[in-house]
């Protein structure tokens, strides 16, 4: 007993350790959407190291966290992945960080050029079950969703007012890779996924292809100009005139010093 | 004195380590418990088997939190793999070791202990690249029970068969003589004296495994389907516990996330029931 005692302090002390850390001269305080905050979090950690007197500190806690924390003085930078309504747009002022744009894939081997938006309800509410009623060749629709909480999940639900318990598929998938290549192996099978990762591997010569919606070919170039329907903005809010050096770690974040990391994340880079 | 204090050095760096990897194991199984209850609170224990669905939310209200079918999963697979890699791994052990050519023997154990190395990762992606197409072929959607099943039974079979053969090697030579000189043919010594003697070992290497194909994450996840529905035929998907846990923990808030680290806590008794149904049936049933 008296061991396992001195063994927590030993654990305390230790914790206090790590705990001390030179003072900083600069704060900046990030919250709002879990979708943003992990792009942030990569450009904060390069900003960081560039300019070793600011410390940038990224929370999550919702787009509407994000518009509401820069006005209340909670937080420097608010992050939101929507559009803001009209009410919120008085006394705040966006910033464009990037675009998400997602986009269904199927194999390409399938002659299904395109579907409706009541089509693809049918398919992932299952009403639809054969590529025959959607203008394919015969066979059995393999519907994938995505992992709950998933970006991909919450913007196709917003996007066609689903709850998930109206989802009825086959297949769940997590990771990007994982939903590419259940549709490269399965010539039946559908899901969707953000854009960027779709195109990149596209390019790289896995058989699925993208395909249009409403009208509006799937692509970088359609999600960058807002055009391609399913698709949003990922914006970074901030009371009107930052302080110099909010601004300045805001321009760095919308330069294209950093647009490889909005790639890695699968996002499209705006500037 | 010199002696004697190099025993006390033995000694308490001993303890000290002793006391470090059981304090580990208690500090992760409190840590599971705390993160648990605000779910086990909001939501409540007997939901987590009589609602609905899985449709978890970040409030409790909003969400529905049934693990019964992720049980489900988890026991069936792990069955499944166990029951299929059994049989193969200890007559592996045993062409091994007493019909193969020393020689073969040799190539053959370097060849399982290479199988054995190999990470899930990528018999994960091996699974999602050929063998789920093939079930497809035969049933879609091919992400199934089956598949989960087949490549847990491929990961497990090598250390099955390399600790079959441990446990045979440990067995005295002297048996195999004395059944010798009694005119007992080969099977009939392995068979008759060879297996019962090894019984113990053959029996703590099927539960270390058991152990392995419950935890057994990415693999399972990319080829299982990951439906949260208890399957109705091999040919469909299902979802085990750890694959729940590794698909949402990373975007789940609030009573979402403690739900799945009650996810993990079930986990966490199958282990203890497993490890306590070792000993029990190691103690009443083996050395009697």
């Amino acid at each position: 007993m008296r061991f396992s005692r001195h063994a927590q302090l030993l654990f305390l002390a230790t914790l206090t350790l790590v705990g001390c850390e030179e003072s900083v001269r600069q704060k900046i305080t990030v919250t709002g959407s879990s979708t943003i905050a992990p792009l942030v979090a990569e450009i904060a950690k390069r900003y960081e190291s560039e300019h070793p007197g600011i410390r940038i500190d990224v929370q999550t806690g919702g787009s509407s966290r994000g518009i509401n924390d820069p006005v209340k003085g909670l937080a420097d930078i608010g992050m939101s992945s929507r559009a803001l309504k009209e009410s919120e747009i008085d006394g705040r002022v966006t910033h464009l960080l990037a675009r998400d744009g997602v986009g269904f894939i199927i194999h390409a081997s399938n002659p299904v050029e395109e579907l409706s938006d009541e089509q693809i309800l049918g398919i992932f509410t299952g009403t639809l079950n054969d590529w025959e009623e959607v203008g394919g060749v015969a066979g059995e629709i393999t519907s994938a969703n995505r992992a709950d909480g998933r970006s991909e999940l919450e913007l196709i639900m917003e996007f066609y007012d689903l709850k998930r318990a109206d989802f009825q598929v086959d297949l769940i998938s997590g990771e990007n890779q994982h939903a590419i290549k259940t549709v490269a192996g399965d010539p039946n099978a559908i899901t969707y996924l953000s854009i960027g990762a779709s195109e990149f591997d596209i390019e790289n010569g896995v058989p699925i292809k993208l395909l249009p919606l409403r009208g509006v070919a799937a692509s970088s170039e359609t999600v960058a100009s807002g055009q391609f329907p399913l698709g949003r903005p990922l914006l970074l809010v901030t009371a009107p005139e930052p302080a110099p050096h909010i601004a300045a770690f805001i321009e760095f974040a919308r330069s294209s010093e950093v647009h490889d990391l909005v790639k890695q994340q699968s996002y499209v880079p705006v500037q | 004195m010199s002696r004697y204090s190099k025993d006390w050095f033995l000694v308490w760096s001993l303890r000290i380590c002793a006391f470090v990897a059981g304090a580990i194991t208690l500090l992760v199984a409190v840590f599971i418990v705390g993160e648990s209850l605000p779910a086990l609170r909001h939501v409540g224990v007997s939901r987590f088997f009589t609602d609905p669905s899985w449709h978890p939310d970040e409030f409790a209200a909003q969400g529905t939190f049934n693990l019964v079918p992720m049980l489900a999963g988890t026991l069936i697979i792990m069955t499944g793999s166990v029951l299929l890699a059994t049989p193969f791994g200890i007559a592996a052990a045993v062409f091994c070791h007493y019909y193969a050519p020393p020689f073969i023997a040799r190539i053959y154990r370097r060849i399982l202990e290479l199988l054995a190395g190999i990470p899930s990762v990528v018999f994960g992606f091996w699974g999602l690249v050929v063998l789920v197409p093939i079930i497809n072929q035969i049933q879609p959607p091919g992400q199934s029970v089956l598949a989960a099943t087949l490549i847990l039974a491929l990961m497990i079979l090598p250390t099955i068969a390399l600790m079959a053969d441990a446990a045979l090697a440990n067995v005295p030579v002297d048996f195999q003589r004395a059944a010798a000189s009694l005119g007992l043919t080969h099977w009939a010594t392995i068979r008759g004296v060879i297996l019962p003697a090894a019984r113990s070992g053959l029996f703590t290497g099927v539960i270390l495994q058991s152990g392995r194909a419950i935890g057994e994450t990415l693999a399972v996840l990319m080829v299982a389907g990951n439906i949260p529905k208890i399957p109705s035929s091999f040919f469909e998907p299902a979802r085990t516990l750890t694959a729940n846990i590794a698909l949402e923990m990373a975007y789940a808030l609030g009573d979402h996330r403690s739900a799945l680290f009650v996810t993990g806590f079930l986990l966490l008794l199958i282990i203890i029931a497993l490890v306590a149904a070792a000993e029990w049936i190691s103690k009443g049933r083996i050395y009697d």
